[in-house]
């Protein structure tokens, strides 16, 4: 289906723009990119075929469609970055490119949108390139199905897949983004959408969120990543059904957020994670049927969040089930599923009759003297988490869920 | 030595109480197991009754075993044999059939509900705890002559290191909490057979939740594959030690 | 054949054996008596290895047996009380013992058959009587016709039949050049077996003499009066 609506929009676009196709193949009279895209007017077509072309810091300024047979591949020689688009209305499509060049001092890429509207960049892989794809100043910009491998420089010195900085109403779909520092990087950005992207592997973040308002992001897998997803500084993020995955590490969660409004995150899984999200100053935010399986920390809710909601959530399998810093809690946990309530429901309305406390006793002293982790699951210290729930004097007594559901809440 | 070994275990399945053991354990992680539709969470349930009723049941049965053999080990006593080969005749019928029984009674329902690595470590775990509490009730019933006293030393000793030692350990970390710990945690563990099998399998079981202490020596240490050869090395000394001092003990014995 | 040095012991604070020094030789029987707690058990239970002494050495054929076990294949013990795995049955005990030993020598099933203890081979023992156990322990000690016999009070519980054959077995044993160490507080029966009579008290050797020496020494016909005279002299000296 999607297919089928980007050949046909692929095709009105082409057909009314009713431009001419300059062709680039080895055996063309145009023997470079940059003959072509100098001989192209506004609104021609470059069509390349299959072929290596030599492309060092290509600037496209005028509207074009640039579109590959067979995957042809742009080279920037590790000279400079590869293609730079600062023109409105352009499309580019099926095209590898690779080999920019790396450095600290400037942010090299594969592929750079700048001060650009309209653009839409679809089945393009990127190879060795040290930012993927580096949207800036950019408004209404696709990426879609693109491919980006990070060049294995090593840890600190690898760019992003795909970066938005100071855009608007972009829209990232159907990607994979793997080996970079931050798969997705959004700063800025607002009004994003992005959904179905799979980013794995990455040093850092799968998906990295500054001071970007009002963006949701669905379905989309999180997995294997150094640190996991982080969105700090933003307001009214909507966050549906993605799946954060085997983030392990000492610094590692599936999902970091800080100092964060009016968030929603709802119908997420966080799976095999060391903690499955972290909150530090978060206020306004409402999770609601997330599955948490099998974390070390199924949340971190750190003192300083107010007013969150946390409601018919799972929690499963998980070795704690929550764990926070401070004695007061001004967050409402109800109607969540927990593992570990021992409770009971005399008149069966499918709510346990006594409240359940997340924070084990064990947590709280673990959060205190972190060496107290090898008596993890000893008989000693469940014989203590029995004795305090029974009379809580250590664990927050506001950190409670006082409907906790008797079975697990199936999704769909 | 193996003679004397098939004796005991004959006589061990006569008795029918190894028989109740396993199917106890069989019944137990059967339910567990069918009670559970996660894996993991029936695992942890099992991790219990494997670091707390097994050590347990496997003193009381072999000093009641080795005080009821009381004759038979006289008899032999008197016998061409040497005391070395008797005790350890004794031993390994008493392992064996225990050893049996465990991976009977739980072998078979983990191998058939979590055929996967967490469940044959917590198997070795099991096994291993096994041997280090029948080898640790061998030297209280050759300590003590007294049946009762046998009895209430095994207790006391099996008291002591699935619940004390660990609220001795929390203690010492309380106290000591403003130091770096990392070799004296390892240490700690190393002296209490169910720290190390709790550890053993806590590797498999809760690794994400372990991966989030920063240089926790956990990850670093148990988690390398010397880490793993020092657990079980350290394990084999919790089954050797208390048998070696139980031979030393039945030599001077007198009969 | 067995020789003791310096033999001593305790249990706890009770000094059991104050440093025996005695021998044993082939083809006699030798009655070890004395009052109760003197000392004979452990000295019985020294010599078998049951009873690991403090100090002092045991020789078996001139060699010394600490350490070693193998002595005990040419040793027959029969316990004061026999106990025995009690879920066995006899004749599983029978085929254990043998299996056990390995013993190359011939079997002497003598007492065995004479006992009738075949027909009851497949009773457990727990069933047994105290008389029929004590059967099983005499058997038993005399199955891998062993050099020397150990024999803790053998007729204590025996039928007066039952006592008959294994005294006569015991003195046939003698004949065959074996030595026989018998326990026994029955005079008459100590009369009736014993070559030399070793008197333990306090864990000393009281006296080690043979009967004939006994008699002529305090003049006394009987065995008991004898023994008598003797430790009334001795309380008087």
């Amino acid at each position: 289906m999607k297919t089928f609506f980007v050949s046909v929009s692929l095709c009105l676009f082409i057909s009314f723009s009713q431009g001419r196709t300059i062709i680039l193949s080895p055996t063309s009279s145009t023997k470079t990119f940059h003959d072509a895209v100098n001989a192209a007017k506004d609104f021609d077509t470059i069509l390349i075929r299959a072929g290596v072309y030599s492309c060092i810091n290509e600037t496209i300024n005028k509207p074009l469609t640039i579109i590959g047979e067979n995957l042809p591949a742009l080279d920037g020689q590790l000279k400079d970055e590869v293609l730079v688009v600062m023109s409105d209305n352009v499309n580019i499509n099926g095209i590898e490119i690779r080999n920019s060049k790396r450095g600290s001092m400037k942010d090299f890429s594969g592929l750079r949108v700048f001060k650009s509207r309209n653009v839409r960049i679809e089945n393009c892989t990127l190879n060795n390139t040290y930012f993927g794809i580096y949207l800036s100043d950019s408004k209404s910009v696709l990426v879609k199905k693109c491919k980006s491998k990070g060049a294995n420089y090593g840890k600190s010195d690898t760019g992003n897949g795909i970066h938005l900085w100071k855009c608007d109403s972009i829209t990232i779909e159907d990607n994979h983004l793997e080996g970079h520092r931050d798969g997705i990087y959004l700063e800025f950005a607002k009004h994003c959408f992005m959904q179905n992207n799979l980013c794995e592997k990455n040093f850092r973040y799968g998906l990295h969120f500054m001071f970007s308002d009002n963006d949701t992001y669905e379905n989309n897998t999180f997995t294997n990543n150094g640190t996991g997803v982080a969105v700090m500084y933003s307001k009214g993020v909507h966050m549906f059904n993605n799946k954060f995955e085997n983030n392990w590490g000492d610094a590692s969660y599936g999902l970091l957020l800080k100092d964060m409004t009016n968030g929603i995150i709802r119908g997420n899984t966080f799976e095999n994670n060391t903690v499955g999200v972290t909150m530090e100053g978060g206020s306004n935010m409402r999770f609601e049927k997330n599955n948490f399986f099998k974390n070390g920390y199924a949340i971190k809710v750190m003192a300083n969040c107010r007013l969150d909601t946390f409601v018919r959530n799972n929690f499963s399998g998980n070795t704690f089930d929550a764990s926070t810093n401070g004695e007061l809690q001004e967050n409402l946990f109800e109607n969540n599923y927990w593992d570990k309530y021992e409770g009971y429901d005399l008149n069966r309305d499918k709510v346990g009759d006594i409240p359940y406390r997340p924070v084990s006793l064990y947590s709280v002293l673990v959060e205190q003297m972190p060496y107290a982790v090898m008596l993890m699951r000893s008989f000693t210290i469940d014989l203590l988490n029995r004795a305090e729930k029974n009379i809580p004097s250590i664990v927050p007594e506001t950190f409670v869920d006082d409907k906790p559901l008797m079975h697990l809440i199936s999704r769909k | 030595m193996l003679k004397i070994s098939k004796y005991v275990i004959y006589d061990i399945l006569r008795s029918k109480v190894l028989i109740a053991y396993t199917l106890f354990l069989f019944a137990v992680s059967f339910a567990l197991f069918s009670l559970e539709t996660d894996g993991a969470k029936s695992m942890v349930s099992l991790l219990s009754i494997v670091l707390i009723i097994v050590p347990l049941i496997s003193v009381v049965f072999t000093t009641t075993y080795f005080y009821n053999a009381y004759e038979f080990i006289e008899l032999l006593v008197a016998q061409p044999l040497s005391r070395n080969t008797i005790l350890l005749g004794e031993f390994f019928g008493v392992a064996i059939s225990m050893t049996a029984a465990f991976l009977i009674g739980i072998g078979i329902p983990v191998l058939i509900y979590s055929p996967n690595a967490t469940g044959g470590v917590l198997l070795l775990s099991g096994v291993v705890l096994t041997l280090s509490f029948i080898s640790i009730a061998f030297f209280a019933s050759v300590a003590m002559r007294d049946k009762a006293k046998g009895i209430g030393m095994s207790l006391l000793l099996w008291f002591y290191f699935a619940v004390i030692y660990d609220a001795i350990v929390l203690g010492i970390l309380f106290s000591f909490s403003d130091y770096p710990l990392d070799k004296a945690v390892i240490a700690l563990a190393s002296l209490n057979p169910i720290d190390m099998a709790r550890i053993m399998v806590l590797m498999k079981l809760d690794i994400s939740a372990l991966m989030g202490f920063t240089g926790a020596v956990y990850k670093h240490f148990f988690g390398s594959s010397f880490g793993l050869l020092y657990t079980i090395a350290v394990m084999l000394v919790w089954i050797i030690l208390p048998l070696i001092v139980s031979v030393r003990i039945f030599k001077k014995k007198n009969l | 054949m067995i020789r003791t040095e310096n033999l001593e012991k305790h249990f706890g604070k009770l000094h059991v054996l104050k440093g025996v020094n005695t021998s044993f030789s082939g083809g006699e029987v030798v009655s070890v008596i004395g009052p109760n707690g003197s000392g004979k058990t452990t000295l019985i239970k020294s010599i078998l290895g049951m009873v690991v002494a403090d100090k002092g050495k045991i020789y078996f054929d001139n060699k010394d047996v600490a350490n070693d076990f193998s002595y005990r294949h040419h040793i027959g013990y029969m316990p004061q009380i026999g106990r025995y795995p009690e879920n066995m049955k006899m004749g599983q005990l029978f085929s254990m013992m043998k299996d056990l030993r390995k013993s190359s020598s011939t079997l002497d099933e003598e007492l065995m058959n004479e006992f009738q203890l075949k027909t009851m081979f497949d009773k457990p023992m727990r069933t047994l009587s105290g008389g029929t156990t004590q059967k099983v322990s005499a058997a038993l000690a005399f199955l891998f016709n062993p050099k020397v016999l150990i024999l803790d009070e053998p007729t204590a519980g025996l039928d007066p039949l039952a006592s008959e054959i294994l005294k006569a077995k015991i003195l046939k044993a003698k004949s065959e050049g074996k030595l026989v160490i018998v326990t026994s507080h029955i005079m008459s029966e100590v009369e009736e077996m014993a070559d030399k009579i070793m008197y333990l008290f306090e864990g000393n050797i009281y006296f080690y003499k043979t009967i004939t020496e006994l008699k002529t020494e305090t003049g006394e016909e009987k065995l008991g009066k004898a023994i008598a005279k003797i430790m009334t002299q001795q309380a008087h000296a």
